[in-house]
């Protein structure tokens, strides 16, 4: 089977039921395909796993769906009129669920999980969910919640919609704009919650990465979403996605930027980047993506660590802390200052972000203070602020990178 | 070489919290579990029962008396049985140890065919 058949599977059948049965019963929608997996579960080891095992279950979805509508007194009037809408079989060919692949259906789907009028925590929720096909316990490992308020947020969103009898339909050009900034804020942070690896597992990181980059790259392509923003976004993403492969070494160890193996970086993804990146200076807006994927695209453009264009990234990050005066920017900031300006003035610029009250679990601050005091020989100052950051979440491979940095400014110390 | 019963017994609500990703991992198992079971010709058949529906059937005093089954007190029921040879209960107890079905909180039992 393909890797991720199940999951990609599960997001298409969802989108293509609730188009049948209306965004009000998106949760039967959900339950039914996850009793058509579960079939599949309790059948496959015996019959072994069919030649078309997507379009197995759609087949097994279907009519499940049918029998549930059939004992559901709020379907009886509708029952033919549903029948003839659900398709027989699957889309044709069968074999579907690549990645890249979005169908229409799913679109419809991802804008009615990402509306603005259903809380934040739940449009993520409610996406990886419904669309991408992962489970409560691995939404909640990704995010570091508990799976009882992930369990919640999907809940109140579900009745959000519900309530509100939110559409689901692609908007139409007088409101896409605001509608399509909320759904790149979903995709920007699943792939966030990929890349930055928290916790949970490899795969699931590895998912919600390739979801977000290839579902952002199907909005930058379809005539009714594309648009500068949205190419922005694509190629940020890109620029990001083409490092996975150099992030991590064979040990599970965690490679910093200015160490990668840059021949590993994946260059068509790069190069795709790039001509999103191109497409994306089209109009006369710029937004944070924007600044952002140009950052990404001078990292990815450098041939070694030793030829990044430094001031050019400092004026991108005055740029884009002008745009978004959040911590987080000026932490990242501050490490490009060291690069133009010794690290001396990042120290004194991160004092100055340091305060904020949301960087106060922050792992990245002290490890960032320790490096930079590590780079002024000040060992005993970073070896303090290595011990700072492992009190602080972060995840298995930061924890043995930090203590690696932990020892070697012990061991330096006079 | 004697032909044992394995009788594959499960409970469904177990199943119904898992991620399509845990799931189609869990059959991947099982694929690679019994394909190596047909390979070594350890495996002659494997076959899943219907859910949800049976009979039970008991005659007293010459009165047939029919039961819907399963057997709903129980929260395991029998979801399929697989026939293999091996040449005694130790070696097909340690061919089935390794059976998916157990790591994911199944029970299985195992009878031999009487073959006199």
């Amino acid at each position: 089977m393909v890797d991720h058949l199940f999951r990609r599977q599960a997001g298409r059948m969802v989108a293509v039921l609730t188009r049948s049965l209306g965004a009000a019963h998106l949760d039967l929608a959900e339950e039914v395909v996850q009793e058509a997996l579960v079939q599949a579960l309790r059948r496959w080891p015996f019959m072994g796993v069919p030649d078309n095992p997507a379009g197995w279950l759609y087949r097994v979805a279907r009519n499940l769906a049918l029998d549930r509508l059939r004992r559901d007194a709020r379907f009886r009037e509708r029952l033919a009129e549903i029948r003839r809408h659900l398709p027989e079989a699957d889309e044709p060919g069968g074999e579907p669920a690549l990645a890249g692949e979005m169908t229409h259906d799913q679109l419809r789907l991802i804008f009615l999980c990402c509306h603005p009028e259903i809380p934040r925590d739940g449009r993520v929720a409610l996406t990886l969910k419904a669309v991408c096909g992962f489970g409560v316990r691995e939404i909640a490992r990704a995010f570091l919640v508990r799976e009882t308020t992930v369990a919640q947020r999907l809940v109140r969103a579900q009745r959000r919609i519900r309530e509100r009898g939110l559409p689901l339909e692609v908007p139409g050009p007088e409101e896409i704009t605001g509608r399509l900034d909320s759904v790149l804020e979903v995709l920007y942070l699943v792939f966030n919650e990929g890349y930055a690896a928290h916790a949970g597992d490899d795969l699931v990181r590895e998912g919600l990465c390739r979801d977000a980059l290839a579902w952002c790259e199907h909005l930058a392509a379809a005539p009714s979403t594309r648009g500068p923003a949205v190419h922005a976004l694509a190629a940020l993403l890109c620029f990001q996605a083409s490092r996975l492969p150099a992030r991590v070494d064979a040990g599970g160890n965690l490679v910093l930027l200015e160490d990668q193996d840059r021949r590993l970086w994946d260059r068509p993804l790069i190069a795709r980047g790039f001509r999103h990146l191109e497409r994306a200076s089209a109009g006369e807006t710029l937004d944070a993506y924007h600044v952002q994927a140009a950052i990404a695209a001078h990292h990815a453009g450098a041939p070694a660590h030793g030829d990044t264009d430094w001031p050019a990234i400092l004026a991108l990050y005055d740029r884009l802390l002008e745009m978004n005066p959040s911590p987080v920017v000026a932490l990242n900031r501050a490490v490009a200052l060291a690069q133009v300006e010794g690290p001396a003035a990042g120290l004194e610029a991160l004092e100055a972000a340091a305060g904020h009250p949301a960087l106060a679990g922050y792992a990245l601050l002290p490890a960032t203070r320790g490096e930079l005091h590590r780079r002024l020989g000040e060992h005993a100052a970073a070896a303090a602020c290595y011990r700072e950051a492992l009190g602080r979440p972060c995840s298995e491979p930061e924890r043995r990178f930090l203590m690696r940095r932990l020892d070697a400014a012990l061991s330096a110390r006079p | 070489m004697p032909t044992y019963l394995a009788l594959l017994y499960d409970s469904p609500t177990d199943f119904a919290d898992l991620s399509p990703q845990e799931m189609q991992a869990i059959i991947e198992k099982y694929r690679a579990w019994s394909n190596r079971m047909y390979d070594k010709g350890i495996m002659v058949a494997g076959q899943k029962l219907k859910d949800g529906e049976g009979r039970v059937l008991r005659a007293a005093k010459g009165k047939l008396r029919v039961l819907d089954g399963p057997f709903s007190e129980t929260k395991e029921v029998v979801g399929g049985y697989f026939a293999l040879k091996a040449d005694s209960y130790d070696q097909v107890v340690k061919i089935l140890a390794d059976c998916p079905h157990l790591e994911y909180g199944g029970t299985v039992e195992v009878r031999e065919f009487d073959s006199n």
